[in-house]
């Protein structure tokens, strides 16, 4: 190309992008990570198995008062766990089957493990699918609006309001949903899910579902909002903004492409850990709608002591702790070029 | 008024012309900058000249319609060939910017969306506009590249800010702004905060455009000494007002009012040691600015009538209007004025501090490389060089902040250790470090009194009354009051920080104190005042200071010896005046060409 001036000054040369190694660079760098996600779900394995099954005596916690009065049933059991067996090599043959597929057999009604929590799992998958489908360019919206508004009366008002639902437990958002829309004012959607006697998964009745998701989205958009429209203020405050404005960019487009673009980091990592805690912690709401769900499925695992269970369920829920954060984690790195670029050079 | 004002009217098509405009806060009825009248004709390069809040970005957005949050355009008409912009319908204002008038911004790294590929951010008004297909543009990006002499391949128009240098963004922000040639462009201080080769080249490409495209410029700025090497005409604003214009040869031959004439009093000179004098006060906030003239309180020749009554812009020559009621009567001034003669460079020297071989390293990087300097009791050293030279990575080795180098460095004889936990109080004591940055080198949850304590307390000089009685006696050192005493650190305006970081190094009763950049963030005005201020502690108590700077012209009145860098290298060192009169290195030359002054 033209020979123009940039060879004058050597305090120009700035390190130019390199494209070559890129490719290698990022497998290198999404290995590391992976690798790290790999190490946490292990130290994650390991804690769990000491809190559930080498904690005292599993057989004696299970049984509770029966363990004196009924001996076969603690034989039973204890084949069952393999209790003669030393700590080490019950976590090793735990460990094994997790990796193989067998989480082992429920003590409650010794069906399989995995045939047990599978269907739970598929549906709290699909309801927090769903709800961040519908959270997402909900939350994003309203913190547009609220930012474009700022501390203007319509901004004010969204954020009493946010403030005001991040403040109510997400089990009394839910029972007002039911009062609203189901039971005393309107009758339009059922107050629990509704499984059908054939056993098919709960979204065949799609009513059913408005409500739980309407309870989730109302219960994490708060946060969601509010970070947004944070990070979004401080960008509408950054002068490339004001450049933008001056160079006579229209308004939304300014929002949407100057602002949003730089301020839906911070959002990305919060809606990871909220979805996480969907995934994991809506035992209040699988409850209250009666919904088929791993939050649900736990708190009757626990209470059962079925420890094999327990133990999946906590590695499953702690799986999608980790993926969700890695995956966010990966589109914070793609939207942030300064860090895309670093990892590529 | 009205007869200039018919003048104005009849200013060719293509400029600008600003009439009465008047900017006012939203909150309160406080005026930010008022009465403020402004001719660009086409293809004129105006100088907006002011101190820090004289209003004078304010007036370079007005002119895009445009206020920041909290402030509004409340009266007044922004006049483009016969339209005026502050009474177009939003839509069209918006239309208007970027291809009619553009503004290039002030700082170069922060100004371009860092998300956005700067290719993209170029052509990206146009795109919106639909003007050009989508091939047209790329060319214009790329003609638009090479005009301010930056590459054009598809490899840089990919590329982000943040993997350009400082100058390079800026050149992109020029690129961009004359892209869909505009017949005006509002300039904010483009090239603060760049070393004087790169500031040169921005410059140079910026008056270049403006010629050949016949672009009327409005070139906002504190420093004095560039507009006097690009723009035609000069406006001086002081609290909101413009207080002097005319055409530059005038504001610099004849400069007829007063705070214009202190300016200039602050100003160091390339060719001549001058013994700086800052302006008393600082310039009043919006809603603080007193009656009468605004300048009465700051001013040397004010008379009572001056705090009675506002003065008007008076013509006083062709083309030469002045704000001031006395013009006639302060008497003619003199650039020469407060000169003095260079530092004898044969003055019997007396080695204080002195570096041999010192090589630092960044990790596995080696940045500095074998250098070798001395500085005597009583002198002022000088280390000169552009951004990454490696000046202030020698000043933070030698004060011990960083611990990676090799070499000696011999303080009165005996060898310091590499980093200051490893020296002993009395070493420490005696060698004081101040930071380029007084916004982020003073504690802002600390009174002033707390911070200038404390070193005579951690080094057990004083403390209880007599240590309060000290500080006060340093404040006064420093140009501050004692009422100040409690104020804390954020209270206080960037040149009252900086000095109660000096009255801080001076607590601790120091031989040395390394001085990093310590005048760049501040006004000239500011600058003018502190090295008045060093001057005199190197008088009076002998101390002597390494100071690193990138401004030759100071180094002209503040230095004895001057050590050149580049690239981690001692490239030319000596007596200032041997140095910077007959210059051996080309790169010396080069510096020195580069270097924008008035003198």
């Amino acid at each position: 190309m033209t020979h123009v001036a940039t060879l004058q000054d050597p305090l120009e040369e700035v390190a130019p992008p390199r494209g070559r190694s890129g490719a290698a660079a990022w497998t290198i760098w999404l290995l590391r990570r992976l690798g790290l996600a790999l190490l946490t779900l292990w130290l994650v394995s390991v804690l769990v198995f000491l809190a559930t099954a080498a904690l005292g005596d599993p057989v004696r916690a299970i049984l509770g008062r029966d363990y004196n009065s009924n001996p076969g049933r603690v034989a039973q059991l204890e084949a069952q766990l393999n209790a003669d067996q030393g700590l080490v090599s019950r976590y090793f043959s735990w460990l094994g089957g997790l990796l193989t597929g067998d989480p082992g057999t429920s003590l409650a009604n010794q069906q399989s493990v995995w045939d047990q929590i599978s269907d739970s799992v598929v549906n709290t998958l699909v309801l927090v699918f769903l709800s961040s489908l519908v959270m997402i360019p909900v939350a994003f919206g309203i913190a547009m609006i609220s930012a474009n508004y700022r501390r203007r009366r319509p901004d004010t008002w969204i954020q009493t309001v946010l403030l005001a639902l991040a403040g109510i437990p997400e089990f009394v958002i839910g029972i007002l949903l039911v009062f609203v829309f189901s039971t005393s004012v309107f009758h339009i959607f059922p107050a629990v899910t509704i499984v059908s006697p054939t056993g098919g998964p709960p979204w065949e009745s799609a009513k059913g579902m408005v409500l739980p998701i309407a309870c989730l989205v109302l219960a994490v958009v708060p946060y969601v909002s509010r970070i947004v429209r944070a990070s979004l203020l401080e960008v509408l405050d950054s002068d490339y903004v004001e450049l933008a404005r001056l160079k006579g960019i229209p308004e939304p487009v300014v929002m949407r492409k100057h602002a949003l673009l730089n301020a839906i980091v911070p959002g990305i990592q919060v809606i990871a850990l909220q979805l996480a805690w969907l995934a994991g912690g809506v035992v209040l709401v699988e409850t209250l709608f009666a919904y088929p769900g791993v939050g649900r499925q736990l708190v009757d695992s626990v209470r059962n002591h079925d420890v094999p269970m327990v133990q999946a369920l906590a590695m499953i829920i702690a799986a999608f702790y980790i993926v969700v954060n890695l995956v966010a984690d990966i589109i914070s790195i793609l939207l942030t070029p300064r860090a895309r670029t670093a990892i590529s050079s | 008024m009205t007869a200039t004002a018919a003048e104005r009217q009849a200013t060719p098509s293509g400029g600008l012309v600003v009439e009465d405009l008047e900017v006012s806060l939203t909150s309160r009825p406080v005026d930010v900058v008022d009465d403020i009248d402004l001719v660009l004709h086409p293809g004129e390069v105006v100088g907006l000249v002011g101190e820090s809040g004289s209003g004078k970005t304010t007036v370079g957005t007005s002119l895009l319609g445009y206020s920041r949050a909290g402030a509004l355009i409340s009266a007044g008409k922004v006049l483009l060939e016969g339209r005026d912009v502050l009474k177009l319908p939003w839509k069209e204002v918006r239309q208007l910017r970027g291809e009619e008038i553009a503004y290039v911004p002030q700082d170069p790294a922060s100004a371009l969306n860092p998300s956005i590929r700067i290719g993209k951010q170029i052509v990206e008004l146009m795109e919106l506009r639909g003007i050009g297909t989508s091939e047209s543009r790329r060319q214009g990006a790329r003609d638009g590249l090479a005009e301010v002499g930056l590459p054009n391949d598809d490899e840089f128009l990919k590329r982000y800010a943040h993997q350009l240098s400082g100058g390079q963004v800026q050149r992109v922000a020029l690129a961009m702004a004359f892209l869909p040639k505009p017949k005006v462009l509002v300039l904010d201080e483009p090239t603060t905060g760049l070393d004087v080769t790169t500031q040169k080249m921005v410059l140079d490409t910026m008056a270049e455009l403006c010629r050949a495209y016949g672009v009327s410029a409005l070139y906002v700025t504190h420093d004095l000494a560039v507009v006097a090497n690009i723009a035609d005409r000069v406006a001086v604003m002081y609290a909101g007002q413009i207080v002097e214009v005319g055409p530059k040869e005038t504001i610099f031959a004849h400069p007829s009012h007063p705070y214009t004439r202190a300016l200039l009093d602050s100003i160091p000179h390339l060719s001549q040691a001058r013994a700086l004098r800052g302006i008393p006060g600082r310039t009043p906030a919006p809603g603080a600015r007193p009656d009468g003239c605004r300048f009465n309180d700051r001013c040397s020749f004010a008379v009572d009538e001056c705090r009675r009554e506002a003065p008007a812009l008076r013509t006083i020559a062709p083309d030469h209007e002045v704000r001031c009621i006395r013009v006639e009567e302060i008497g003619v001034w003199d650039i020469n004025r407060g000169t003095v003669p260079d530092a004898d460079p044969d003055r019997q020297r007396d080695v204080i501090l002195s570096l041999e071989g010192l090589n630092v390293f960044y990790g596995r990087k080696h940045v500095v490389h074998d250098v070798n300097l001395d500085l005597a009791k009583g002198e002022v050293v000088a280390l000169v060089g552009e951004s990454g030279s490696g000046k202030t990575t020698i000043s933070r080795s030698v004060g011990g902040l960083h611990k990676d180098w090799t070499g000696i460095v011999n303080f009165e004889g005996r060898e310091l250790a590499k980093s200051a936990r490893g020296r002993g109080a009395e070493d420490r004591r005696r060698m004081q470090y101040i930071f380029q940055n007084p916004y982020l080198s003073l504690n802002p949850r600390l009174t002033v009194e707390q911070i200038i304590r404390r070193p005579m307390e951690l080094f057990g000089l004083a403390k209880g009354k007599p240590a309060t009685d000290r500080v006060v006696e340093l404040m006064e050192q420093v140009a501050l009051g004692p009422g100040m005493l409690y104020y804390e650190a954020n209270r206080l305006s960037g040149g009252e920080r900086q000095r109660v970081a000096i009255a801080r190094a001076l607590a601790a009763e120091p031989d040395v104190m390394i001085c990093d950049e310590i005048t760049s963030a501040l006004d000239v005005s500011v600058q003018g005042s502190i090295v008045a201020l060093l001057e005199d502690l190197r008088k009076q108590r002998g101390i002597s200071m390494l100071f690193v700077t990138h401004n030759l012209a100071l180094v002209r009145s503040i230095a004895a010896r001057v050590e050149i860098l580049q690239a981690g290298r001692v490239v030319e060192s000596g007596p200032v005046v041997s140095v910077m009169e007959t210059p051996r290195e080309e790169y010396t030359r080069k510096l020195l060409a580069n270097s924008p002054s008035i003198g």
